[in-house]
Parts: structure tokens; sequence; C-alpha cells
């Protein structure tokens, strides 16, 4: 092991070059105003006013975010899972095409999407509400939900259902009671990644929901600072590090769920 | 619903022990019900939230809308005009070129850095995992985060990427300036492309077995050549998918480009000029849905383009 020491110094230094970018917003971020232009590698003034700031100017944006993740999460499992549970398990026709369309579907640019929506929700007035960003965001994650729920409910053993199915279990039962149980971990992924997905989006939040005043996310509490006559870089990263407490969250506690996301959307073991 | 359908399948339990045939069809027709019931959320999902939103994308580029039409209806009819009146103009060539070295530069030179990381994390360390972890985070970071990080790192008078090449008696760079702006958004897009490529060729090279490797080290090769001759040819596969999904997410990336310079100057592409036209800040009063959906409906086609090709590159690993 001794002989491994160097390349953990080497991947100290990357790792610090990779991160340095969020160094210096946390940086700034407890930088008092008057100093911030000086570019101090510390924060030599400090201060935490701008996060004053951010709690009193952006509690309302947190919470909306907080709101429209959650109803992302519910809107995804709940299309998600019962047709994962049907492309793996059940006989469902067409299951080849379905699969491709599921593929096809997270190629379509956000922007196309966002054009869209807004014309339908200008149209039945639901610009500018909460349950039309929760419906555009979930069409980020329900593809992947599917294909991720199906491709880990496909190796349940097949006699896990049988013995339910001989207990006189329904196919609803059995989906309740043996496969969502089993596929808990599939199912925290996939909560996971609706949540941040919906929590960092930034085109459907800028565009379904320009209009929604203290009714729109984080993202949005960001977006205003920018192009501002005078840019205040201070309230600015202070929310930019609040806005990334669900990420530090994410890391810590469930970094398996997460390595799992990444990898079974594009390689299959 | 659950008590309803609890005793359903109980008569047909029965059934079968009875009359094996007709049984079994009955049983296999129930099957299909319950497999399309069961998918049925999804599928009206797909129809309501994909299908009408991309239709109502292609109906407004081939009408005639204005910010009046667009509220008051009665749009006219205009054919491909828009389609015509978008790839006509001047700028139309200019953004596919920059479109297109923004996407290429910015997967190549993920690709390469992923690649190197991934390699030098082939065989673990100490701290390896823990380092690995933390490499995730530009890509798990809400892209207004790091975009907003980066514009502020860029600014030219008090930016720290000026101050540090001053340090080294470089002139500063004018970062966002027009003619710098597509060099800047690709360096942020790849730092935040970095990550994915990283797990995905680490979990790549994690499914090669060592044992070639370790024959051809047997025979004298040096690592320089096991990994050109033997990793690269057998990670093949796997690169090719991870460059085709990269070039899908970045023909379609919006967000670190507006975020950092409103898609001006040589960042412009097709994405961007899309969301520009119709939901540009502060320049309401030349709102162009019409235009907007129809280089959206370029965009799509080109990214359905490059996905097909994912597509059968990944069908062909499979098999």
């Amino acid at each position: 092991m001794t002989r491994t020491w160097w390349k953990t110094g080497i991947g100290l230094v990357l790792i610090a070059i990779m991160l340095f970018p969020i160094y210096w917003m946390v940086n700034v971020s407890l930088t008092r105003r008057d100093s911030i232009r000086r570019g101090d590698l510390v924060p030599l003034d400090f201060t935490l006013e701008h996060y004053g700031v951010v709690l009193s100017e952006q509690g309302s944006f947190l919470a909306t975010s907080l709101l429209v993740g959650l109803g992302t999460v519910v809107v995804t499992l709940a299309v998600a899972a019962p047709a994962g549970y049907a492309l793996a398990k059940l006989a469902l026709p067409g299951r080849r095409t379905l699969s491709f369309l599921l593929i096809v579907a997270q190629m379509v640019p956000a922007v196309v999407m966002a054009l869209g929506f807004y014309s339908l929700y200008s149209r039945y007035g639901l610009l500018d509400t909460i349950p039309g960003l929760i419906v555009a965001d979930s069409t980020i994650a329900v593809p992947f939900a599917v294909m991720l729920l199906a491709a880990f409910m496909t190796g349940i053993p097949k006699e896990l259902i049988q013995a339910a199915e001989l207990d006189g279990a329904s196919t609803w039962r059995t989906f309740r009671s043996v496969i969502l149980p089993v596929s808990r971990n599939s199912a925290v992924t996939v909560a996971l990644f609706a949540f941040l997905w919906a929590w960092s989006d930034f085109v459907f939040a800028s565009t379904l929901n320009r209009g929604g005043g203290d009714l729109r996310p984080i993202t949005m509490g960001i977006y205003n600072y920018i192009g501002a006559q005078n840019q205040e870089y201070g309230p600015m990263m202070a929310t930019a590090v609040v806005a990334s407490v669900p990420t530090a969250i994410l890391l810590i506690v469930a970094q398996r769920y997460v390595a799992a996301g990444v990898t079974a959307g594009a390689v299959k073991d | 619903m659950t008590s309803s359908t609890l005793t359903a399948p109980v008569p047909q339990v029965a059934g079968r022990a009875r009359d094996a045939e007709p049984g079994r069809r009955r049983r296999r027709r129930h099957d299909r019900w319950m497999a399309v019931a069961f998918a049925a959320p999804l599928l009206a999902y797909l129809v309501l939230f994909y299908a009408v939103p991309l239709i109502q994308n292609l109906s407004m580029s081939v009408h005639g809308y204005d910010r009046n039409t667009f509220v008051n209806g009665g749009a006219p009819f205009v054919g491909l005009d828009v389609y015509r009146d978008v790839i006509g103009q001047d700028r139309f060539l200019r953004v596919l070129r920059q479109t297109a070295i923004f996407t290429l530069a910015s997967i190549a030179v993920q690709y390469v850095v992923g690649l190197a990381l991934a390699v030098f994390f082939q065989r673990s360390f100490r701290l390896s995992a823990v380092l690995r972890g933390l490499f995730l985070v530009p890509w798990l970071l809400p892209v207004i985060v790091s975009g907003t990080t980066w514009q502020w790192m860029m600014n030219a008078d008090t930016g720290v990427l000026n101050a540090a090449l001053g340090l080294v008696g470089v002139d500063p760079v004018w970062w966002l300036s027009a003619d710098n702006a597509l060099m800047s958004v690709i360096i942020a897009n790849v730092w935040l492309g970095i990550p994915f490529n990283l797990v995905i060729l680490y979990s790549g090279l994690q499914n090669i077995s060592p044992d070639l490797s370790e024959a051809a080290a047997l025979d004298g090769a040096n690592a320089w050549q096991r990994f050109w001759r033997i990793t690269m040819p057998l990670l093949r596969p796997v690169s090719l998918i991870t460059l085709l999904l990269g070039l899908v997410y970045t023909l379609k990336v919006v967000d670190i480009i507006w975020i950092m310079t409103l898609g001006t100057g040589t960042s412009q592409t097709l994405a961007t000029w899309s969301y520009g036209m119709a939901f540009g800040k502060g320049t309401s009063a030349v709102i162009q849905y019409s235009e907007a959906s129809a280089v959206g409906s370029i965009l799509i086609v080109i990214a359905l383009a490059f996905g097909l090709l994912y597509i059968a590159a990944q069908r062909r690993q499979e098999d």
C-alpha cells in the first residue's frame, strides 16, 4: 500500500483543481461585499451577512423548490413503477417499441418541450403554477425511471412472484407487497435523481414559471441576480451554496445510489 | 382498487384445475390486460406530456405566430415559410458551425480527460473511492450554480482566472466577449461533463478482464503498449456509446451557455438561439415563437439522427 501514496497525492491535487470553482463560490459567499473584488484566496474579510440575505429573501423560493422536487418524485414514481413492472414481468404487447420510445424521449431537447408546454400552458392557464412545473419537470425523469426500474425488476426471481400468486395474490397485490419492497433501492435511486433534476431545472423554470413571483423555484432566485444593473455576487454565491445542499446530502448519504444511476442509463453489465 | 382486484385470480386458479386449456388461454388474456393496465398511466403520460407538446411545437413552426396571435389565436398557416426564413438567414450557418464546434470540442475533451481519470482510478489506492465520489460533484450541482460561478471566475476585471494568468505574466483575457464566448462556455461545459465520462468509462474498464493485459505484460509489452493495443480496443463499444450519448446531450444544452453569456457572440448554438427567440431576457418586444419552434424542430432532427446511431450501437453491444 505504501507504493500507492503518490497516487493519493496526485488524486488530491486533481480533485483540488476540479473542485476549485466550488471552493471559490463558498469563498466569495463568505467575503464582505467591499472586499469581494479583491479576490483573496481565503475569506480574510469574513462575514455571514450574505447568508442572512438568503434566508430573508430566498426562503419562499427554497420552499417552492422543495415542493416541486417532492411533487416530481411522487409523479415520477407513480407513473414509472407500475410501468416498469409491466415491461419487466408482465406480458406487455409492444414491449420493444415502448423501450425504444423511452430512449428516444430522453433525447428530445428540453427547449423544444418548453416551447410546446409554454404554448399549451398559456392556453389552459397553467403558466406560473406549481402543478404545471411539476408535470414538466417530471418529463426529465420518467423515461429514465421506467428504464431503471424495469432493468432491476427483470432480475427479480420468477419464484418470488409465483409464490405470491399461489397464495392467491392478485397482480396488483403481488406488485404492492412483493415487487415494490424488493425494488426499494432502485426506487430510492429514481427518487433521488427525480428530486435533484427538478431542484436543478433551469429551462422549464425560466420558461413556464417566469412570472410566478414567490412561487418560483430557487434556480430563478439565482437567475434574478444575473444581468441585474449592479450584480450582487455575495448574496448570489450564498444562494448558490444553499442551492447546492441537496447535492451535498446526496453525495454523503447516497453515493452508491448515485453511481448506480449514472451507469444504469448507458452501460449494462 | 386494492380490495376489488385482490380476490380476482382466485376463481381462475380453481378454473384451471378443472379445465386446463381454456383456463390457460383466459389466464393469458387476463395477464395481457393486466400488463396493459399497469402500463396505462405511462402510455397516457407519454401521449399527454410528450406527444402533445411536441405536436404543438411542430404546429407552431408551420403557423405564423406573433405575440398577438399567440395570446388570441388565429395564427395563419404558412407551411414551410418559417423554416425557409430561418435557414435563409445569414446567421443560420454560423450558428450551425458554432453548435458543431461546441458539441464536438466538448465531447472530445470530456472524453480524453474522463478516460485519463478512469485509467488513473482503475486500480484502487488509498482514498480512491472517496476521490472518485468527489469527482461527481460538478455533474450533480445545479447548472445555475456552476454557471454563475464560472461567469464570476471569468470576469475580465476581477475574475480569479485573469488574476492567475497575471501571476504568470499573461495578459488578461476577455473571456465572455463576443469572440471568446464560445471557448469559455466550452471550458465550463467540459468541466460539467468530465464526471459523466469518468463514471461510464471507469465502469467500462472494470468490466475488462485483466488477464489479457497481464499476459501481454509477461510477453514484455509495456504499459503504453498494453493500453493502446489491448485496453482501448476492448473499450471501443463503451467509448462509442459514451461519445454518442455525450453528443446528443451536448447538442441540446441551453442552461450553461445561457447563464454564462445569454447566447451572445460566438456562444450562440441552435438550442440557445431557439430559447432566446421565445424566452430571451428583456427582448420580449420581438418574441418569435414560430421561428423558435422551427429551430427547435431542426434541432430535434439532428439530435434524433445521432440518437438512432446511439441506439444501434447499444443494441450491437448487447447482442
